[in-house]
């Protein structure tokens, strides 16, 4: 009969014991995630964000947003009629690191690319009251006025390479151009950029002239969730997992 | 020994100016120069202390040297870290009930502000009261005096500094974004220094004991130290930018990187705020109830299965997402399951007060233990309900989730800190007792309803809600909005507020208690009757 006074006798073996016995769930439900190839579906579409999508992500990491807002729609009939498509594991394989969220004080914003114009975002976070009256989210004024820092941009997509997204080395030694050319839908870089990054969209995002600002990045940001996989050649019954 | 104080510190202090000589962005290079101020104020503490590592507020001949101070240092640190994170989460109550409170700024609004409010309670109040419980445990339970000589005070200072730069990372913007981990590489790395200086001062401890056997408190307060490190480690990785860059990209993404921040989310629940605040029931009941644990076979039943089964319940925080179904499952099992331990747990505490339930009249003190015990009890059943993912497709993503996290949060947490608080206080400052009695009963009372209150209210809104997203109306069209969910919610996040009104209340009540039981006060109350003052010892008027 084991006793159980050996391990109240002895702090060592006590922490051991525990250990071991703590390990076990986390190796059993996380490590397979790593190496079954059924965990992250079979798409087409998903490429990494441009460099001013990446910048836009950090304003959205920055302040909060997952806070109050998922990016995770779930296989509901009334989630899919009010958002759309269910989330895929492999929309956010390059997320790093994820933002599923867990509280919708605010809609779920995984599909919310292409729903509104970049004005009506725009209009939205400097005063979101103005165009939602019920709504309970902050204003964000401050990111039409500040100018977006990025010298250091190429650094962030060669990070990101580091853990796993594929950044080729064309895209990090073009990253500050790239993020300036899609701000600007008549540079010259437009075509490159789209080259690099298929389906990314050039424009004004803030509707103001000069430098880019951080509500430039957030809007591109926004305008592009959930629109990167192809859906109608994706076959749900292959991937059910 | 002093030299062992200044070696680190200097080496702090090099770190700290080289990290601000060389920072790529402001909030670097303000950590860089707190951390400088640190390691200089930890050298003038150390000078000023005069190899004073601190002792009992009176020195007993034949006594122990108990290390008391660092402990009477716990009591300030967590009635002030209590009283703000309270204040802060009453601001961002008050915030989604009145928007215009978020004032537009980057500095005040709610996605800042939110987690500066969980880590608050989590780790500047809960985790002030872990360390301040534990070392006080460890010490009484060992017959020893803390391990270490200066190296507590680094736990304890530590720590703080850790909070300090995770909170103004916080306003400032620096975050990770995964919930109660949102401190970046660099705090995650100061951090884990200072837990694992933690880790060797309570094993150093327990090495020193007296008794052969390690008391039961001590195995939950060990299982805390060492899950959360393994916890914290693992969901920290990262590549940070640049060596001086506040920004890091997480080692994982997606799915893997959702399944990990929950592992650990959901055992900063299980470990930070469960095993370690068991380990405050297991010793602060039995010793204010004046009664043995209930069982102590029930406890290795209790301390095993809970720390077992606790770590996969992380993927109920998934359920319906893009998680494999076999791991939302799995998750959804074992949660169940963990209502077992969980209720063992509560049992035995509760039934320590077998014999001693009339002291529930004339001891306030073990009031608020046994209602923590109680909320204990209630959250973790509610937990597993909420867990099954029939009933987590209607909670999640709405305020039941919020109300369930703080019957836990309030009642069982808040309640069993303030009752140890309460029961330290007059010991650590070698008083005859409290200040008052009477106004613990009055915080007693400010927090139940408080609670009462908020869960209520947000039990309302949050099923409100959940059954309003998937209302249809008699054509088979959505019937709500999103915008007209948000407002159906109004009036229960002012009732909401209202219960957190309540609670800071009673948060200042007990400050107040406190700091004149430091100051040695008495406060001229009648005293409660205790059992034993018979009608016959009543004088004659």
């Amino acid at each position: 009969m084991f006793d159980h006074g050996k391990l109240e006798k002895n702090s060592i073996l006590m922490l051991v014991g525990i250990l071991i016995v703590v390990s076990i769930g986390g190796l059993v439900e996380i490590a397979p995630l790593f190496y079954l190839e059924s965990t992250i579906e079979k798409v087409k579409g998903m490429r990494p964000y441009t460099p001013l999508e990446l910048a836009g992500r950090n304003i959205y990491i920055r302040e909060g947003c997952y806070n109050c807002h998922s990016q995770m729609v779930r296989p509901f009939r009334d989630e899919v009629e009010r958002y759309g498509h269910y989330s895929l594991a492999a929309e956010s394989m390059y997320d790093h690191p994820f933002q599923w969220g867990s509280k919708r004080t605010g809609p779920d914003l995984a599909r919310v690319g292409g729903k509104y114009s970049d004005e009506w975002h725009s209009t939205h976070l400097i005063d979101p009251r103005s165009l939602v009256p019920e709504s309970v989210m902050p204003g964000y004024p401050f990111l039409a006025k500040t100018p977006l820092k990025y010298t250091d941009i190429a650094k962030h997509l060669e990070t990101n390479r580091m853990v796993g997204v594929p950044y080729d080395d064309a895209m990090i030694e073009a990253a500050k151009a790239d993020l300036e050319a899609q701000v600007n839908p008549d540079a010259d870089g437009v075509e490159a950029m789209q080259e690099r990054y298929p389906g990314a969209q050039a424009r004004n995002f803030d509707g103001q002239p000069g430098k880019p600002t951080e509500m430039d990045a957030l809007i591109s940001y926004l305008q592009v969730l959930g629109t990167m996989v192809d859906f109608s050649s994706y076959k749900a019954e292959e991937n059910y997992r | 020994m002093n030299f062992l104080a200044y070696l680190p510190l200097g080496l702090a202090g090099l770190l700290g100016l080289s990290l601000a000589a060389g920072a790529a962005d402001t909030p670097m290079y303000a950590h860089g120069l707190l951390l400088f101020g640190f390691a200089v104020a930890g050298v003038f503490w150390v000078i000023s202390r005069d190899g004073d590592m601190g002792g009992p507020a009176v020195v007993r001949e034949g006594g122990i040297n108990y290390n008391d101070a660092i402990i009477r240092a716990g009591v300030v640190a967590s009635t002030f870290w209590g009283v703000v994170g309270f204040t802060v989460g009453l601001v961002i109550a008050l915030q989604l009930a009145f928007p215009v409170l978020n004032f537009d700024l980057p500095w005040t609004n709610f996605g800042r502000l939110r987690p500066l409010h969980t880590s608050a309670v989590i780790f500047a109040f809960g985790g002030n009261v872990l360390m301040m419980t534990s070392f006080h445990v460890v010490q009484r339970t060992c017959q020893a005096r803390l391990a270490g000589g200066w190296a507590p005070w680094f736990v304890f200072w530590g720590h703080q500094l850790f909070l300090l730069m995770a909170a103004t990372g916080y306003v400032t913007g620096v975050t990770q974004s995964k919930e109660y981990a949102e401190p970046e590489w660099y705090v995650d790395l100061w951090l884990t220094v200072v837990w694992v200086v933690y880790l060797l001062v309570f094993l150093g401890t327990l090495w020193r004991r007296k008794e052969p056997h390690i008391y039961v408190a001590n195995w939950f307060y060990l299982a805390f130290i060492v899950t959360i490190a393994m916890l914290h480690i693992v969901n920290n990785l990262a590549v940070p930018v640049d060596l001086t860059s506040s920004k890091s990209y997480s080692l994982f993404s997606g799915v893997q990187d959702a399944l990990t921040q929950w592992w650990y989310g959901h055992n900063a629940v299980g470990f930070f705020l469960t095993a370690g605040f068991l380990g405050i029931m297991y010793y602060y009941v039995p010793k204010q109830a004046e009664r043995p644990v209930y069982s102590y076979r029930l406890s290795i039943v209790h301390f095993w299965s809970l720390i077992f089964l606790y770590i996969w319940a992380g993927p109920h925080h998934l359920h319906y997402t893009a998680l494999p179904d076999w791991a939302q499952t799995l998750g959804m099992t074992f949660s169940i399951m963990l209502w077992m331990p969980s209720w063992g747990g509560m049992i035995n505490g509760l039934m320590t007060l077998s014999g001693a339930w009339d002291k529930l009249r004339t001891d306030p003190i073990l009031r608020l233990l046994a209602i923590s015990v109680a909320f204990y009890g209630m959250s973790t059943f509610e937990g597993p309900l909420m867990s099954i993912k029939a009933v987590n497709g209607l909670s999640h993503y709405t305020d039941w989730t919020i109300g369930h996290v703080h019957s836990g949060a309030l009642g069982w947490v808040g309640m069993v800190s303030f009752g140890a608080i309460y029961f330290l206080a007059p010991r650590m400052w070698a008083r005859e007792r409290l200040y008052s009695l009477r106004l613990v009963s009055v915080h007693f009372w400010l927090a139940t309803v408080g609670i009462v209150l908020y869960a209520a209210a947000m039990w309302v809104s949050g099923i409100m809600q959940g059954l309003m997203w998937r209302a249809y109306d008699a054509l088979g069209f959505l019937e709500y909005s999103f915008a007209e969910t948000v407002e159906a919610m109004h009036p229960f996040y002012v009732i909401r507020a209202l219960g957190g009104v309540l609670y800071v209340l009673g948060g200042l009540v007990m400050a107040w208690n406190v700091y004149k039981t430091a100051r040695g006060d008495l406060r001229d109350e009648r005293p409660y009757e205790t059992s034993s003052a018979a009608p016959a010892a009543a004088p004659a008027e």
